[in-house]
């Protein structure tokens, strides 16, 4: 096949776009009318993670205020471990899973044009990940009435020896095992399709979603077994003690990995929705597939670098996993590069012009392509904090200071967290068939958030430098140098902006759960005026080499990755005994 | 499969940065000999600390101006740290060996990169320059249960000509709480 220039690609895929889109423009309920099922299961992911998502962040307003000490009246400085718990798990395994499982599932139904082929399976996985949802969130509030006598106030990284209620293992363990049948959902669907399309290469955002999984199963191994083997049988007293550095292991292995499982969802977003929100087109369908195979390959064997100062762990092994985390810049910075260049294409086809004269013409007050932008530039400086977070040696200096939630309240607290909660803006009009209500505010809400996090995360990173230390209901200590108030401004300065920043942060959240209400308790509308085409990319993946559909092999070099990574110092931890040196349980 | 020439340049330069920040942690270790946390530490039942150099924490003066600190931090304090500051001199060269009996706590000396997690059942070991006399504060950075923000400590560096003096009173206090 001859190559054509790159502006009979254009014209091609243009009158093929053109077409598409007038289709969907009669037919504006299309998502909604063509899978009726799927925009149903779509909607109940949606509604748990936005309701974990409302009462996560209250939670994190509650924390902001305490740990200034703006305001203490809600709770005493040892509840706050409660609510620190409760954040971090709605926050980041159940708002950040639900939404995933739900726009996974809209993705591939849209992008393979075929309902999921077995829903019973579908309300399964919904069904389990609900109940685990319920357990893991009723052992932790439990933990605000003393009388109940159940807790789970071990935060959501839940280190052992602390000992969390059993409830919380067994949901915990129920929401991945879900998402391993939400995973199957998908990769059955494909299935059906590539049967009847032997060919064809495969739809990118389901590529892109079956990436996303595979690496999900590959990393999810580590928490699962930590879980389901050790930590649930202990709870319940079967076994007497656990290695608490075999359990840091073990969670850190799907640990790291996980922020790319929040992360890609938002990089589909990136990729195939936002340009064609800013009025263009993905520059490149091939590029975006070697990056999701670099995150498949590279995001499980960096692990360690959570444990940079951990002792037990040769220097060595610690040195491979920052070696692939310091390649893992490479996918993100191609990304960087890919969706501005689609968004710039975007905006020069609305009329701008200059070299940054363009930036004017995107569609600002739109909260959909906002929302994306804005994160999408936050994550670009988290890339940056979190360049720091993978120096093995700069790592001492941050290592669990404020640096580091500040670090990741960037990331999947905004380049996930926002991206979510723009293309909802666009999305949910087409799983409900009604018309997104208060616009005005929708349109102001992703500032907000921006506005915000700029405060909260900029003050947070520099207390960490300081040396504050995260985690801590009072950062207040007695001892020399540990006041933190020789900093330049003073650390009172940074205090103040990390309370208005958490209390901005949710007014911004409040107006996304209100603006989300108000639309979903509507009537249908006639029209939903949202046009849910995406056209095709500037180069297809026609200009690809097959062989980056290989799944397989893929994944085969991932799993050889892994073991090169892990082999030896996992063989060296169990070879005192697969629960020594043990450490007996410290209930909370 | 075609690559447009600004995203070569782009790839060109991405790699780049991130050969540049392996290389400078890379020297770091090799050239400036930064040592960190690794494996070299002792592994033990965590419950028991009897018969390990944990059973007595404390500064122990092991060659000219080289000492050993053995601290054990557990919930709520460090031990020695939180009663009692850990005094050592100016100009020596100090390695701390701190260790958890409970659960997993941190061990971070405030406005510092002295740094490290301490594991029940691991030994963790840091070696450190104090030039010149100064007080520090330790803080516990890992949540260790509902007091966890109560949990700090203090380092005293003296000048060398005071630390004598104080050394033996140490060992006198220490010889006290043996014997009673």
């Amino acid at each position: 096949m001859s190559t054509p220039t790159a502006d009979e690609t254009v014209s091609e895929t243009d009158r093929r776009t053109t077409v598409a889109e007038s289709r969907d423009a009669e037919n504006r309920l299309a998502y909604l009318e063509r899978f009726p099922e799927a925009a149903k299961l779509v909607r109940a992911c949606f509604l748990v993670a936005f309701g974990a998502l409302g009462v996560g962040g209250l939670f994190g307003l509650v924390q902001a205020l305490h740990r200034t000490d703006v305001f203490r009246g809600f709770i005493s400085s040892a509840d706050y471990y409660t609510v620190l718990t409760g954040h971090g798990v709605l926050l980041v395994l159940v708002f950040t899973t639900f939404f995933i499982a739900g726009i996974f599932a809209w993705a591939v139904t849209k992008s393979l044009d075929r309902p999921f082929t077995n829903m019973r399976l579908a309300w399964t996985w919904f069904g389990m990940m609900t109940l685990g949802t319920v357990m893991a969130a009723a052992a932790i509030l439990a933990g605000l009435v003393p009388s109940l006598d159940i807790s789970a106030d071990v935060l959501f990284t839940f280190y052992t020896p602390l000992q969390a209620h059993p409830l919380f293992y067994v949901g915990a363990a129920l929401i991945i095992v879900g998402s391993w049948l939400a995973g199957a959902n998908y990769f059955l669907t494909f299935r059906a399709w590539r049967k009847d399309n032997p060919d064809e290469r495969i739809p990118l955002q389901t590529f892109m979603v079956l990436t996303t999984m595979l690496m999900w199963y590959l990393s999810t191994i580590g928490v699962a077994v930590e879980v389901v083997v050790f930590l649930i049988p202990w709870s319940l007293g079967f076994v007497d003690q656990v290695d608490p550095l075999t359990m840091r292991t073990l969670f850190w292995y799907f640990g790291h990995p996980v922020v790319y499982f929040w992360l890609l969802p938002a990089y589909l977003v990136w990729y195939t929705i936002m340009p064609k929100l800013a009025g263009g087109r993905l520059f490149s369908d091939p590029l975006a597939r070697v990056v999701f195979v670099l995150f498949l390959l590279l995001s499980t064997p960096t692990g360690f670098h959570h444990q940079y100062l951990d002792p037990g762990i040769p220097e060595g092994f610690k040195m491979i996993a920052m070696t692939n985390t310091m390649m893992l810049l490479l996918p993100s910075l191609l990304t960087a590069f890919t969706v501005v260049a689609s968004i710039e294409h975007g905006a020069r086809q609305r009329g701008g012009s200059g070299r940054l004269g363009w930036l004017r013409s995107l569609p600002w007050e739109n909260p959909a392509f906002s929302g994306c932008a804005l994160a999408g530039l936050m994550f670009a400086a988290g890339g940056f904090s979190g360049m720091i977070n993978a120096g093995m040696n700069i790592n001492y200096l941050i290592h669990n200071t404020l640096w580091v939630p500040g670090h990741f309240h960037l990331t999947v607290g905004t380049a996930f967290a926002l991206t979510a909660m723009a293309i909802t803006y666009w999305l949910l009009p087409q799983i409900t068939g009604k018309r997104l209500k208060h616009r005005t505010l929708a349109a102001v809400q992703p500032f907000i958030w921006f506005i915000g996090m700029f405060l909260m995360s900029n003050a947070m990173h520099r207390a960490g430098l300081l040396g504050v230390p995260r985690r801590t209901a009072e950062p207040e200590y007695n001892v020399v140098d540990a006041s933190f108030s020789g900093a330049a401004g003073g650390y009172g300065e940074m205090r103040l902006q990390i309370a208005v920043g958490g209390t901005l942060l949710f007014v911004s959240l409040a107006i996304f759960v209100f603006v989300i209400a108000r639309t979903w308790l509507s009537h249908k509308s006639e029209r939903i005026d949202v046009n849910g085409a995406i056209p095709e990319p500037l180069s297809g993946p026609d200009h690809s080499p097959v062989v980056l559909d290989n799944l397989r092999l893929w994944l085969a070099i991932a799993v050889v990755l892994v073991l090169l990574t892990y082999a030896i110092p996992v063989v060296g931890l169990l070879s005192d005994g697969v629960f020594g040196p043990g450490a007996p349980a410290v209930p909370v | 499969m075609e690559i447009h020439r600004f995203e070569r340049l782009w790839l060109g330069l991405s790699i780049l940065l991130v050969l540049a920040l392996i290389g400078t942690v890379t020297y770091g270790a090799v050239a400036e000999g930064i040592e960190m946390v690794g494996g070299d530490g002792e592994t033990f039942d965590s419950a028991n600390l009897d018969g390990t150099e944990f059973e007595e924490p404390g500064v122990r003066k092991v060659g000219e101006d080289e000492y050993e600190v053995y601290v054990v931090a557990r919930r709520f304090f460090f031990n020695p740290g939180t009663t009692d500051p850990i005094r050592v001199p100016a100009d020596s060269t100090v390695t701390f060996h701190v260790t958890s009996p409970d659960v997993v706590h941190g061990f971070e000396i405030a406005n510092t990169n002295v740094n490290t997690m301490v594991i029940p059942g691991q030994e963790s070991v840091m070696e450190v320059e104090f030039d010149e006399a100064k007080q520090y504060g330790i803080v516990c950075h890992e949540y260790c249960g509902s007091g966890h923000h109560s949990m700090e400590g203090s380092i005293q560096v003296v000048p060398q000509s005071q630390y004598n003096v104080t050394a033996a009173t140490v060992n006198a206090d220490a010889a006290q709480e043996g014997g009673s």
